[in-house]
């Protein structure tokens, strides 16, 4: 309890003090930003995304300004689940709240590998990433059929004793259809949207910004799509929705509560405030206070 | 490091596209080479810009900056008074401390700045520094450079001012003990190789783009003889021989 607002949340079981969750890839394993303010404020912390091995990401330019957001092309640069599992739970331990391990995978025998390792660990969720578009040859591949998803999601259900989230893509053919197979698969919560991919040309040299070509957008840009994309499924699913999508305000987490998200993360705003979580936090005891909400999940879905 | 608001006291143009920025301390300790994340936007913009520190007085910092897109050129409106919002100081910084004997900083264009701070670093520890600036026609920040340099060598690409040519022509490192550059990479390439040939010590600081500035995005990494290796946290300074170029 904060002030008279209620902003604990549970999410397919797990509570969570309140909706914040730092996304995945924007926030490494915590450490850094745990310089600057008490990352254990927020709700959880989604870690930088894993693969079973490690991976170097992508040559060329990574981050890219665009308007009202950004690109990036890291590519998945991460220790891999062993490192993770040997220093970063340890480490994401320290903080106290809710601590979420995000994988990829480029192919099924790594999703199931990675995901066994994972779910042995101590972990609270996978959040299970099939929506990367920064990886050639996976990631995304598994994120764009709804099909080809129920079959890594069933898989990785199966040798997965922890509570599993699956990020969706927006890039999906079609997002309810997504999560709808993914539900059936067996998914105990989804999070979305990913970024959109997008590219960008530098004119000067008469080529594309990044050396994949296409990047994943994110940042308010792209918070209304997402919203809608959270809305619709909200309607569909019975599973818990993460709301993921630009979301750099007080206002914007109520917005997506309002059209069904359980918890949401929030990712690029950190870049333009690295004491967002905390700010927006303190902003939404206010926020609530002022607009008569005494328990957040009273509002859940209510549009 | 912290995230603070700060003053400007100043915003000084002092070439068509050079300015510099003077901003009130706030107390962080700052160390040569070092830079900060700076904006003074809220989200017109999405990403604060990495600048390094120019000068580092007790009670202000001075950023030059050269201005190249939206981001600078919202930076070149400052007035004094104007607040502004500043991450840092982030980066390793040069490793004055371990530095000894005699010193050449070689700087080009923007790269020049973070050299000054670094030649007064040094000049106080007694060490004897010559500073060679490369620039590409409009001289800036040479008389900056004079109260803590030894010999000054300066030049242009087509002659205007100064050595008409690249100003790694003028660099004999064997002339020296450690040599400091920081400016265009194939600048710094030349200056790393030439080191490279009379065996001496070379470091670099390297510049990227970057996102959150604190080495939790890996926006910034490069591929180093010790791994993959962040500029914003890792670096930006580099030993030449371990880098990869």
């Amino acid at each position: 309890m904060n002030h008279n607002v209620n902003l604990a949340v549970k999410v397919a079981g797990v509570d969570f003090k309140n909706p914040l969750i730092a996304a995945s890839g924007t926030f490494g394993f915590g450490e850094e930003y745990n310089e600057l303010y008490d990352v254990g404020l927020l709700g959880g912390i989604s870690s930088k995304g894993l693969t079973l091995h490690p991976k170097d990401g992508n040559e060329g330019i990574r981050v890219w300004e665009t308007a009202s957001g950004m690109m990036n092309s890291v590519g998945l640069q991460n220790p891999g689940v062993e490192a993770f599992i040997d220093h970063g739970i340890a480490q994401m331990r320290h903080f106290g709240n809710v601590l979420i391990a995000n994988m990829g995978g480029h192919s099924m025998e790594d999703y199931i590998t990675g995901a066994t390792m994972l779910s042995n660990a101590d972990i609270d969720m996978l959040e299970l990433n099939i929506s990367c578009p920064n990886v050639k040859s996976g990631g995304m591949a598994f994120g764009i059929k709804a099909d080809v998803a129920k079959e890594v999601v069933g898989e990785v259900r199966k040798v997965c004793a922890k509570p599993l989230i699956v990020k969706l893509s927006p890039n999906a053919e079609n997002i309810v259809d997504m999560a709808l197979a993914c539900e059936e698969a067996g998914a105990d919560a989804l999070s979305l949207v990913n970024t959109f991919q997008a590219m960008a040309i530098d004119i000067h040299k008469r080529k594309p910004v990044f050396n994949n070509v296409y990047a994943g957008l994110s940042g308010a840009a792209i918070k209304p799509i997402a919203l809608r994309m959270v809305h619709s499924v909200c309607k569909k699913v019975q599973v818990p929705v993460i709301g993921i999508g630009g979301i750099y305000t007080a206002e914007d987490v109520l917005e997506f509560v309002m059209a069904g998200a359980a918890a949401v993360q929030i990712g690029t705003v950190n870049f333009n405030n690295p004491l967002a979580g905390a700010d927006i936090l303190d902003d939404l005891v206010h926020l609530c206070q002022k607009e008569g909400i005494s328990d957040i999940n009273e509002i859940r879905g209510i549009c | 490091m912290r995230y603070f608001e700060s003053e400007v006291i100043a915003n000084r143009q002092i070439t068509e596209d050079i300015f510099v920025l003077q901003v009130e301390r706030c107390g962080a300790e700052a160390a040569a080479g070092q830079y900060y994340m700076l904006k003074s936007w809220d989200t017109e913009l999405t990403l604060m810009r990495p600048i390094s520190i120019f000068k580092a007085e007790p009670d202000a910092l001075h950023f030059m900056y050269r201005t190249v897109g939206k981001g600078t050129a919202k930076m070149a409106e400052l007035k004094p008074g104007d607040k502004l919002k500043l991450l840092g100081p982030a980066g390793n910084g040069y490793p004055c401390d371990q530095i000894s004997g005699k010193v050449a900083v070689v700087g080009g264009g923007v790269g020049i700045p973070p050299l000054c701070e670094t030649s007064k670093t040094l000049q106080a520890k007694g060490l004897s520094v010559d500073a060679y600036l490369g620039f590409r026609d409009v001289l800036f920040a040479v008389e900056d450079f004079e109260p803590w340099c030894s010999d000054i060598f300066v030049s242009t690409e087509k002659g205007e001012e100064g050595y008409r040519g690249f100003v790694t022509d003028l660099l004999k490192p064997e002339n020296y003990d450690v040599v400091i550059t920081c400016g265009p990479e194939v600048m710094m390439r030349k200056v790393a190789a030439m080191c490279a040939e009379t065996g001496t010590t070379c470091y670099c600081s390297l510049e990227h783009r970057m996102a959150c500035g604190i080495g939790a995005c890996l926006g910034c990494s490069i591929r180093t003889k010790n791994g993959m290796k962040r500029v914003c946290k890792d670096g930006p300074v580099f030993l030449s021989t371990d880098l990869l170029w």
